[in-house]
C-alpha cells in the first residue's frame, strides 16, 4: 500500500489561512489501513482545527467525509455534493487522492494534510516500511525477493557495499538489504547467481520523464 | 599525450611490490596541500589515490587533485564514486581526466551522504562500483560508451582499480564479491585497511583458492593509528572496519603510542608482503601524510623503482 503520515498541525493550519469552511476529505484506501487518513483520522483532523482556529479567534466550519478511495473518478464524484459554501479541501490521501480531487472540482482550492511516504506495508502495530521503489521493471528473481533499488540505501545492484557489518547497513539502523539477500539466497542454495554481474538498471522505466503510464488495450472499453 | 601504460601498472607488471599512499583533497580551492604532499610522498610512494568526497564531505574534485598531483611530479589514482554522478557525468569526467594525463582511476560506490556535510542530498547510483568498473573497461576494450555508442576515436585507456572490503559482511560474499568486480574488469585492487591479519588471511586464502590472484594486483590496505583513543573510535564507529582488541591494548600500554602506532603499521606491513598474492600495499594515512616516509623507510621498501 502507499504509507502516508500527516503534516505537521501547524503546515497545515498555515495552508488554511483566511478559509472559514473547509472540507476534510478522507479516503478508506490505503491511507486508512496506514491509520493516516481514514475516516477516524479525519474527525480527528477535523475537530483540532477547529480547536486552533477557535483558540485563535478564528473560527472554522468543518464538513467530514470520507471517500471509498480518492484515486477513482467514480467515487471522487461524490464529493461534489458536499461542497456548499465550502472554499477549500484538505484532502487526506496520498498525492495521487489530492491531484485527482484538484482536477475533479478545478474551481475548488485543494490541500494536501498528509506527507505521501512510500509503497510500504505494516511491519508492527504502528510501524511500516518501504518495500518497493516503484521502479519500473522489477529484479526480485535476482534477488531473491529482497528489493535492492529501495532497500539498499545506495541502491546496489551487485552485492553489498563496504560499510555492511553485522547484518546493519552502513546507515543506521537499517538492515543491509545484501545481507538479507545473501541470506536468502544461501538458504535457498542460489549463492551462484549472485555472482553473475547485473547490468546497470534502465531508469527510463522508472521515474524519469514525466508521468508513466500503464496501457492496456485488452482491457479498455470505449472503442 | 602522456604515455599510455601507467607507472603503477607497469611496476605492478614488473612484478615490483608496489606502495601506494593516499592524499584528501582540501575543503578549499587551493591545490598547493596537494602538490606540497606530492612533493613529500614521491620519494616513497609509487603512486597516490586521490580520494572523492571521502565520507561525503566536500572537497577539491579528485581529478583536479591529481592535476596537481601530476603537475608535482607525482603519479595520481582517482577515486570515483557513484554516489555524485550520473553515467553521463561519468563517462564525461573519465574522458576529461584521461585527457589531462591521468591514468589511473579506483571506482567505489561512496560513502552515504549521511555521513557528511550536505545531508539533505540526493545520491545518484545511478551504476553500482562493479557497473562502473565495466563501464571503464569497455570504454577502453570496446571503444564504446554506455550506452553502446561508439568512441569514434581517442578512447580513454585507463588503468582500473577497485577495492575489496575483507571486514564487512556478509564475509563470504566478500570473496565473491572480488571476483565480480575483477569479470567487470578490475585490475588492481585495494583492500580496506587491514587491522585483522587472521580474518585477512582467512579472505586472500578463498581469493587465491578461486585463483583471484593471478586476475588482478591485489594491494593491501593499511593504516597507521595516532593513538588508543582514535583505535577505539575507529572500532566502535566506522562501519566496515575491524579493530581487534589487542591493536587497543597495544596501544594503550605503549609509553609513545605515536611511535607504537606506527611500529604496528611497520610490522604489519611486513606480515602482509609474505601472504601469497599480495602484490603491494595501500597506505592510508589521511591528514597525516607525513607519517608515510617514515614508514615506507621502517618497512624496509626503499628505495622505490623508478
Ligand atoms: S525491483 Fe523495482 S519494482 Fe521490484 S520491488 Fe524493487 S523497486 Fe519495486
Ligand atoms: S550496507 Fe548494505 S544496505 Fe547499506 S548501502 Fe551498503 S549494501 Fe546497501
Amino acid at each position: 500500500m502507499i504509507v502516508a503520515e500527516a503534516k505537521p498541525l501547524e503546515e497545515i493550519l498555515d495552508s488554511l489561512k483566511g478559509m472559514s469552511k473547509v472540507l476534510v476529505a478522507g479516503c478508506g484506501g490505503c491511507v486508512a489501513v496506514c491509520l493516516a487518513g481514514g475516516e477516524k483520522e479525519v474527525g480527528i483532523m477535523a475537530s483540532a482545527l477547529r480547536m486552533k482556529r477557535e483558540l485563535a479567534g478564528e473560527p472554522l466550519v468543518t464538513v467530514e467525509e470520507t471517500l471509498t478511495r480518492q484515486c477513482d473518478p467514480e467515487y471522487v464524484k461524490e464529493l461534489g455534493k458536499k461542497l456548499d459554501g465550502v472554499d477549500c479541501i484538505l484532502s487526506m490521501a496520498c498525492g495521487v487522492g489530492v491531484q485527482f480531487l484538484a482536477e475533479h472540482y478545478p474551481d475548488m482550492w485543494v490541500v494536501p494534510a498528509l506527507n505521501t511516504k512510500f509503497a510500504g506495508a505494516t511491519i508492527e502495530h504502528g510501524l511500516w516500511e518501504e518495500r518497493c521503489g516503484l521502479c519500473g521493471e522489477c529484479v526480485l528473481a535476482q534477488t531473491g525477493g529482497v528489493c535492492p533499488v529501495i532497500r539498499c540505501a545506495k541502491s546496489l545492484l551487485n552485492g553489498p557495499c563496504g560499510g555492511s557489518q553485522n547484518g546493519k547497513c552502513e546507515v543506521k539502523p537499517n538492515a543491509c538489504a545484501w545481507q538479507l539477500i545473501y541470506d536468502r539466497m544461501k538458504s535457498l542454495g542460489r549463492l551462484e547467481q549472485l555472482v553473475e554481474v547485473a547490468e546497470a538498471k534502465d531508469w527510463s522505466k522508472s521515474r524519469d520523464g514525466g508521468p508513466r503510464q500503464v496501457v492496456r488495450e485488452d482491457v479498455k472499453i470505449d472503442g | 599525450m602522456a604515455e599510455e601504460k601507467s607507472k603503477l601498472q607497469r611496476l605492478l607488471e614488473q612484478g615490483e611490490f608496489v606502495v601506494s599512499g593516499e592524499i584528501g583533497p582540501p575543503k578549499s580551492a587551493a591545490g598547493d596541500g596537494v602538490r606540497h604532499h606530492t612533493e613529500e610522498l614521491k620519494p616513497y610512494v609509487d603512486a597516490m589515490n586521490l580520494t572523492d568526497n571521502q565520507t561525503a564531505i566536500v572537497r577539491l574534485s579528485s581529478i583536479a587533485a591529481g592535476i596537481h598531483v601530476m603537475a608535482a611530479g607525482g603519479e595520481p589514482i582517482i577515486q570515483m564514486t557513484c554516489r555524485d554522478r550520473n553515467r553521463i557525468a561519468l563517462q564525461s569526467d573519465l574522458l576529461g581526466a584521461y585527457s589531462l594525463g591521468v591514468r589511473n582511476v579506483l571506482c567505489l560506490s561512496g560513502d552515504h551522504q549521511s555521513f557528511g556535510n550536505h545531508q539533505a542530498a540526493k545520491n545518484v547510483f545511478d551504476l553500482d562500483s562493479i557497473q562502473l568498473i565495466k563501464t571503464v573497461r569497455d570504454m577502453r576494450d570496446k571503444k564504446a560508451f554506455h550506452s553502446g555508442e561508439a568512441i569514434k576515436k581517442d578512447e580513454p585507456r585507463f588503468f582500473i582499480g577497485a577495492v575489496a572490503n575483507p571486514f564487512a559482511d556478509p564475509f563470504e560474499f566478500r570473496v565473491l564479491r572480488l571476483e565480480k568486480k575483477i569479470r567487470a574488469g578490475a585490475q588492481f585492487i585495494q583492500t580496506q585497511c587491514i587491522f585483522d591479519m587472521e580474518r585477512f588471511e582467512k579472505f586472500m586464502d578463498l581469493a587465491r583458492n578461486r585463483g583471484l590472484h593471478e586476475q588482478a594486483y591485489i594491494m593491501a590496505g593499511v593504516m597507521p593509528i595516532k593513538n588508543a583513543k582514535v583505535a577505539k573510535y575507529m572500532q566502535k564507529n566506522v562501519s566496515g572496519m575491524l579493530v581487534p582488541d589487542g591493536i587497543v591494548e597495544r596501544l594503550q600500554k605503549a609509553e609513545d603510542q605515536t611511535a607504537e602506532g606506527v611500529q604496528i603499521c611497520i610490522e604489519q606491513i611486513q606480515q602482509l608482503k609474505s601472504i601469497p598474492g599480495v602484490r603491494g600495499v595501500h597506505i592510508m594515512a589521511v591528514a597525516w601524510e607525513e607519517i608515510i616516509p617514515t614508514i615506507v623507510k621502517g618497512a624496509g621498501l626503499l628505495p622505490r623503482p623508478q
